[in-house]
């Protein structure tokens, strides 16, 4: 095996902000639509299979440059052109990569061997895959989403990639096309395969799970994580069962999902329609489902009378891969702290739970709330400014400076800003840098001496006595009301936190 | 024009010397290719305005004082299944019709950077599958020695060439004989190098784990002479060795003196009477010039051939999936791409290329990969055991290279199973990755040549060497 990537020292580069994984856009439950039996009469069954690009120089057996969007058939040699005679050779960073994802997820990392899956394929140089088979490189792991679920990973081994059709004329499939042009850019790019365990019972753990792995891939600097182009591919195997069944139903594999959103809808989508034809008698074909987007619906894809058999057998152009147990060793102690044991590290400093940090760890703000805490500045508090109004603007994040970022919050923590305006020096920190302290003033912003606030709020409790009896009793919605009436009296100068203390005192006291 | 050859060795001693031009020497081969080749077919294509000028390069660096290298302008014919960069490399199959590799082989790079002089692509059975050179898609060559027989193959063309004297040197490739038994056919010495000693990178691959590059030529010598330039490891073959033997030359004159020579006897068997009596006599002189010569018994060599016939088409029927009509080569048009591959393969391959890759095909499905494929790669590990135990005892094994002398041309072209019956003496080095040579041993009742194998443990090149010099000492003239 020899050594033909770039320079070593490929640093992980900037990590990159994403979408995160918003609940509740999919379509409507089914359970929801008339006529279809009791919400939850049935559970989701899902594993995925995550084809996640290396982000290496170069691609899996050859030096070409290993890069999206460059012009067609411009990165292509005699070897990724499968062209006679030209033979593989195993670039060791990619087998690094791969490594790095076994030890992420918890995986048996180990000696293996390739395979090679044999097909015809236009976009395939040499009609045939080499992959990994029965002897993958990483086996048996686990991922934990931000709830604390875990999900079973049951392998994550290295292939390359094809290259890329586009049928011209016809429906768009190769079948009924004018033409084909083939684009063998891609071919040979080095791939992991993420193959995890059906432990999925969701399509928002779905999304999660991806979320997760995601941020994994991309701290340790395996993927670039961009699902638009397609350095992350998703397929789903989905099947539906009786609520409360162990048996698995038969599965469909459903392809072509480019976004979370559309794994969401398409897997909702996909288990609706097998429920309705397991309800109506009839059977679930195993097959393989395209997701059409626009439709909002999944349609059966290659047909069975074309059922491959892929006739693996082990690949004799390469030698097998055995890491042993120094470069093991090594490259699981240069793995960076993951997002799993970022989210506990916040969650203890800020006194929050895991679940309640994942937002600020995916956006990679940890670090800069961590280090507000470490000053002084309250947990909670530091959280919520970055999860809402830092997340706001990630460019300005960017240059956002960190001791600047703490002495806002003790400001704020201190009583000296309210929440409104701390909000606003905040967002003017991050559109054009400055000292808080020198920008409230600058505002004119101060919190209200005490006294004042407790005027206003005496004349509130004298201006709606129902509202004070009501809280007095114990209704604690009526708390916004007053909060709200002083916020607007006072132009926002008055501290949220005070007030609710103020109506507790008078409260007790009366 | 018309000028005294010797030896390759020779030959390009006079070339560095400066006593011989390489353009002499060119010229001659050239002259004999012409009056010769039209009877023999060795040739798929003969390069001889680029053998002109790589033999001029070699002349001007003699006369800058410079040494071309130690094959300084001798001429090197190679199997048509090596690429050459921008020279039609076909494997003589219509399937690679008008295709042009854009990169040398590393044996033809290497070939070139030690002085050697390419004079043109040989002809073989298509895609390397065969024995008698008659499968290839531009006609069959014939036997110098006999133009009714075959020079066996796959390599036939370059066996040819080099007895013929139309190149003193010569490349074949060998996946279960293709080097030795048409070596031994046309009494030449043909080597078959420990799997991974040489490059396969830039040869055109008919089973990955069985193939390799090797010499052909007259002279156990100039054998060793070509096998030294072209051995080395390649970092572009991940199979290729690390450390392989070097230096073949300097001791082949070692003599053999205790060496301990077992005669294979499962490969001895059933082969034909005069040709084991060549075989006998060649046991007796390796005995009379110092070896302890004893029979041994390899028992799982007899399952060679089945094994073979299994693993190397399944390898085989993934390696040409490749020509498919999409990138290069042969395209028939079709309705779609199903029937475009269809009407590509079916008209671009010949028949026992399609036997080959049906086999394969067949072997490798699901459901009988484990009794087919599995099964036979289990049988791969008992040949190498019993190898082992045998080399435990004995230094070097010995057997017939081909159970016979070159046949009729068209006597076994309709019985495919006869044909495969040609390699069952060589095929056991290929399933074990052994080197293996034939050297040239008198002839048989017919008058044809017969070829003696010399056997050798992984990487025993030098010992196998020394007792092929031996043989060759010892030949009948």
């Amino acid at each position: 095996m020899s050594e033909q990537v770039g320079p070593s020292g490929e640093g992980l580069g900037p990590r990159r902000a994403y979408e995160t994984a918003p609940g509740g856009d999919g379509p409507p439950a089914f359970g929801e639509e008339p006529g279809l039996g009791p919400r939850r009469a049935y559970e989701t069954v899902v594993g995925l299979e995550v084809h996640c690009e290396l982000r290496t120089a170069t691609k899996l057996f050859c030096a070409c440059r290993n890069a999206f969007g460059d012009d067609p058939n411009t990165n292509v040699c005699p070897v990724c052109l499968g062209l006679p005679g030209s033979l593989p050779v195993l670039n060791a960073r990619a087998v690094e990569l791969a490594m790095r994802i076994g030890e992420a997820l918890h995986c048996e990392v180990r000696r293996s061997i390739f395979h090679r899956k044999n097909y015809f394929y236009p976009d395939m140089p040499k009609d045939y895959q080499v992959s990994q088979y029965d002897e993958p490189i990483n086996v048996d792991g686990w991922l934990e989403l931000p709830d604390g679920s875990r999900v079973g990973i049951e392998r994550a081994h290295l292939e390359e990639d094809t290259g890329s059709n586009r049928h011209v004329g016809g429906d768009g499939r190769i079948h009924n096309a004018d033409y084909s042009l083939v684009d063998y850019n891609r071919a040979g790019v080095p791939l992991v395969e993420i193959v995890s365990r059906p432990d999925i019972r969701s399509a928002e753990q779905a999304r999660a799970y991806v979320s997760e792995l995601r941020a994994i891939l991309v701290a340790i600097g395996a993927s670039d994580g961009k699902m638009e182009e397609g350095s992350l591919r998703v397929d789903a195997n989905v099947s539906v069962r009786p609520a409360g069944s162990d048996q698995l139903g038969t599965r469909c594999e459903v392809k072509n999902l480019n976004s979370l959103r559309s794994l969401g809808r398409a897997i909702d989508h996909e288990a609706a329609r097998q429920w309705e034809l397991l309800q109506a008698g009839e059977r679930v074909v195993q097959e393989t489902r395209h997701w059409n987007e626009a439709q909002g619906r999944t349609v059966s894809g290659r047909s069975k009378e074309e059922a491959y058999d892929y006739r693996y057998f082990p690949e004799p152009d390469l030698v097998p891969v055995d890491p042993g147990e120094a470069w093991r060793d090594e490259v699981r102690r240069a793995l960076p702290m993951l997002p799993a044991a970022r989210r506990e590290r916040l969650a203890r400093a800020a006194g929050l739970s895991p679940a309640g940090v994942a937002t600020v760890v995916e956006l990679d703000l940890d670090t800069l709330v961590l280090a507000a805490i470490s000053a002084g500045a309250d947990g909670r508090r530091a959280v919520n400014r970055a999860a809402n109004e830092v997340a706001a603007d990630l460019d300005g994040a960017r240059r956002l400076d960190p001791a600047a970022f703490t002495k806002l919050l003790l400001l704020e923590d201190a009583g000296k800003l309210t929440a409104t305006q701390a909000k606003q020096v905040l967002a003017e920190m991050l559109a054009s840098g400055g000292d808080p302290e020198e920008l409230a003033a600058a505002r004119g912003f101060k919190a209200m001496e005490a006294a004042e606030v407790a005027a206003q709020v005496d004349a509130l409790i004298a201006a709606h006595p129902g509202e004070w009896e009501r809280f007095r009793g114990g209704d604690a919605k009526v708390t916004g009301f007053f909060v709200g009436k002083v916020m607007k009296a006072t132009q926002g100068k008055a501290d949220g936190r005070a007030v609710t203390a103020l109506l507790q005192e008078r409260a007790e006291l009366s | 024009m018309s000028i005294g050859l010797g030896t390759a060795r020779e030959t390009a001693g006079a070339v560095r010397r400066g006593e011989l031009t390489a353009r002499q020497v060119v010229e001659e081969h050239l002259e004999r290719i012409a009056v010769g080749d039209g009877e023999v077919h060795a040739f798929n294509l003969v390069l001889a305005d680029e053998a002109r000028a790589a033999a001029d390069a070699v002349d001007h660096r003699v006369a800058a004082g410079e040494d071309p290298g130690p094959l300084a302008g001798v001429p090197v014919a190679l199997k048509d299944n090596l690429c050459t960069r921008g020279v039609p490399t076909t494997c003589s199959s219509r399937i690679l019709e008008g295709w042009r590799p854009p990169y040398d082989a590393t044996v033809v790079e290497r070939v070139a950077a030690a002085g050697g002089v390419v004079v043109g692509k040989t002809n073989l059975d298509e895609f390397a599958m065969g024995s008698s050179t008659e499968n290839s898609a531009f006609g069959p060559t014939r036997n110098p020695r006999d133009f009714t027989r075959v020079p066996g193959g796959s390599s036939g063309g370059s066996a040819a060439a080099v007895a013929a004297g139309m190149a003193p040197l010569a490349l074949g490739s060998d996946t279960g004989g293709s080097i030795r038994q048409p070596a031994a056919l046309c009494g030449v010495v043909g080597v078959k190098p420990t799997y991974g000693v040489v490059s396969r990178y830039g040869l055109i691959a008919f089973a990955s784990s069985l193939d390799q590059v090797g010499p052909f030529a007259a002279t156990v010598a100039d054998a060793a002479l070509l096998l030294d330039v072209i051995a080395g490891h390649d970092p572009a073959d991940s199979t290729s060795v690390p450390n392989p033997p070097a230096g073949l030359l300097a001791h082949l004159g070692d003599g053999i003196e205790g060496l301990r020579v077992g005669v294979v006897r499962e490969l001895t068997e059933g082969v034909d009477p005069d040709v084991a009596r060549r075989l006998q006599e060649a046991g007796d002189a390796l005995a009379g010039a110092g070896a302890k010569v004893d029979e041994v018994s390899v028992p799982a060599t007899i399952h060679g051939l089945p094994a073979y016939y299994l693993i190397a088409p399944a390898e085989a029927s993934s390696n040409l999936a490749r020509y498919d009509g999409v990138r290069y080569g042969l395209r028939v048009d079709g309705n779609d791409i199903g029937a475009m591959y269809g009407a590509t393969r079916a008209a671009g391959f010949g028949p026992e290329v399609k036997r080959r890759i049906m086999l394969g095909t067949y072997a490798l499905s699901a459901g009988y990969y484990d009794a087919y494929y599995g099964q036979a790669q289990r049988v791969r590990t008992l040949i190498i055991a019993d190898f082992e135990a045998a080399y435990a005892s004995f230094d070097v094994l010995v057997s017939p290279t081909s159970p016979t002398t070159a046949f009729p041309l068209g006597s076994k072209s309709e019985n495919p199973l006869a044909m495969y019956l040609s390699d069952v003496c060589t095929i056991p080095s290929n399933l074990a990755g052994h080197p293996a040579m034939s050297v040239p041993f008198g002839t048989g009742d017919d008058g044809l040549p017969v070829g003696v194998q010399v056997m050798a443990p992984s990487l025993g090149e030098p010992v196998m060497f020394r007792v092929a010099a031996a043989l060759e000492k010892a030949a009948p003239a």
